[in-house]
């Protein structure tokens, strides 16, 4: 494995300031009004302003998220390995996930209203709703791809339906199940905010609500600053899941430079 | 040598149903052959004509809807414990080393799954002894894809052998090799049939693989795939890669040549 380029490991910091300054002189450049586009600036210092409101509503919106997308994992993979496994449960279940996955799940939060009342719970089920499918789409997948020679190989010694998932079809699925979770977590966040939004009276979503409902629009900014930062913190645990656990399928030097 | 080790009888084969139809696929039709227990056999024909259905119903993995099929003097019914595999892609687990691609077998085959605790370090051992037989000694802490394409296919034999099978099923293990690994192969197959005694079926579309490998070549027809020809090799063992530039190689492997060409038309 060779070092990666100092330019490399700087990129990030390096793009993500670049953005900030061209947003900052843009708005500064063009005299755009604070309460249209706030400049970075002005985010940050509404972030520093409302430190503990964001932060006690970033909480709870990542408790929401976590809960919902830790149900995700355990119901999308049962049911990943449960398509995987049959071809019957695949032809039945598909077309309802298939049209489940199809329905906005924003139309979902006012029947979960309905059932569960506002505030933690239609939050949490929301960001299960839909982040589960993405999981199943690439755990069943994972499955269905087993070269049917070494499904041969294995049969031909006596080996069980389950001896060859076992052996052969969790461990190929697990880079799919774990690229999965990348898409999952972000989807979750999204789950989160919409229910948040429309029927709750915390988390981040409720926040930039009543900033809106009161023109704080740096306020808004900052909310969304606050969820692009625990977006890219889970994506970044879930990126580190997976380089740990499967890293024998990442050994591409594509786009190394 | 004990005759019919291997024993089709008039075996016919047909995918997607047991009624003739237009979807139905007729693999194989009244397929006859014999093999000894000890004999290297090859069969050869033109692409498509079943060899890899024969693989199939010798192994256990397919039954014949008309004909039986016999391994080791008993009826075919479920698959054969006794045979190892070997594909031309070597199908390892890219999550396991080579060492531990070579003990999946014993993990699933009776006895050996039962005992893998207990006799973990006489596997081990014996993996280890299997991958120096084929020249891989030390290659075994790798991962599959840190090997060349003859060494994974190297590894790949290795693991059809790990469990000591009688039987030992080749279906072109050697095609997606280039032509030096893959005369280098050969010569790992001659000499492991010639130190284990075991019996090998070899699927080939490759005249010369099988004239130099085998004691008995079969030819196949085109699809319903049947016997065409049948012919003893009679070339001295232990046979060297030079034996392949001698005039009587040139000529068995010509008169075979003919047999598939009059099989594709």
């Amino acid at each position: 494995m060779t070092r990666t380029p100092l330019i490399v490991r700087l990129a990030p910091w390096l793009f993500t300031l670049g953005f900030l300054l061209i947003w900052e002189f843009a708005v500064r450049g063009f005299k755009i009004p604070e309460f249209f586009l706030p400049a970075p600036t002005i985010v940050a210092k509404a972030f520093y302003d409302f430190w503990p409101a964001i932060v006690r509503n970033s909480w709870i919106t990542l408790q929401e998220t976590l809960v919902g997308f830790g149900l995700a994992v355990g119901f999308g993979l049962l049911l990943g390995l449960a398509i995987g496994w049959s071809r019957t449960i695949y032809a039945g279940l598909y077309p309802l996930m298939v049209g489940f996955n199809a329905i906005p799940k924003v139309a979902l939060v006012p029947i979960l209203v309905l059932w569960f009342g506002i505030g933690f719970l239609p939050a949490v089920l929301t960001a299960f709703l839909i982040s589960f499918f993405p999981i199943v789409v690439n755990v069943a997948t994972g499955l269905a791809t087993i070269e049917p020679e070494m499904e041969d190989v294995l049969k031909a010694l006596g080996a069980s339906k389950l001896d060859i998932m076992r052996k052969v079809g969790i461990p190929r699925s697990l880079p799919y199940f774990f690229g999965s979770l990348k898409i999952a977590i972000t989807l979750a966040f999204v789950g989160t905010v919409i229910s948040e939004s429309i029927a709750s009276n915390n988390g981040i979503g409720n926040l930039m609500l009543q900033a809106q409902a009161q023109f704080q629009v740096p306020l808004i900014f900052a909310g969304l600053v606050a969820l692009a930062i625990e977006g890219i913190a889970m994506y970044g645990l879930m990126a580190m899941l997976e380089k740990r656990m499967t890293g024998w399928a990442q050994r591409s030097g594509f786009a190394q430079n | 040598m004990e005759q019919g080790f291997i024993a089709l009888d008039g075996v016919s084969h047909r995918y997607g149903g047991q009624t003739a139809g237009p979807d139905n696929i007729v693999a194989v039709a009244d397929l006859t052959l014999s093999v000894n227990r000890g004999e290297f056999a090859a069969v050869v024909g033109p692409s498509g004509c079943g060899k890899s259905t024969l693989m199939k119903l010798v192994t256990g993995l397919q039954f014949p809807y008309a004909g039986s099929v016999a391994v080791a003097g008993q009826k075919v019914t479920q698959p054969v414990k006794i045979a190892g595999m070997a594909f031309q892609a070597p199908t390892l687990l890219p999550w396991r080393t080579t060492l531990e691609n070579l003990l999946l077998p014993l993990e699933i085959v009776q006895p050996h799954r039962s005992q893998l605790r207990r006799r973990k370090a006489e596997y081990v051992a014996r993996a280890e002894r299997l991958l120096a037989s084929v020249g891989l000694d030390g290659f075994g802490d790798k991962f599959p894809w840190q090997l060349s394409g003859g060494m994974q296919q190297r590894t790949s034999l290795c693991r059809a052998l790990i469990h000591e099978p009688q039987l030992l099923m080749l279906d072109e293990p050697f095609g997606a090799l280039d032509a030096f690994t893959r005369e280098e192969l050969w010569c790992v197959i001659r000499d492991l049939h010639a130190t284990r005694k075991i019996t090998i079926v070899l699927v080939t579309h490759d005249l010369r693989e099988a004239v130099f490998l085998a004691d008995r070549v079969f030819v196949m027809s085109a699809r319903p795939g049947r016997i065409l020809a049948e012919r003893k090799i009679e070339l001295p063992r232990p046979r060297d890669l030079d034996v392949t530039f001698a005039p009587e190689f040139q000529a068995i492997v010509h008169d075979l040549r003919a047999h598939i060409v009059s099989a594709r038309q």
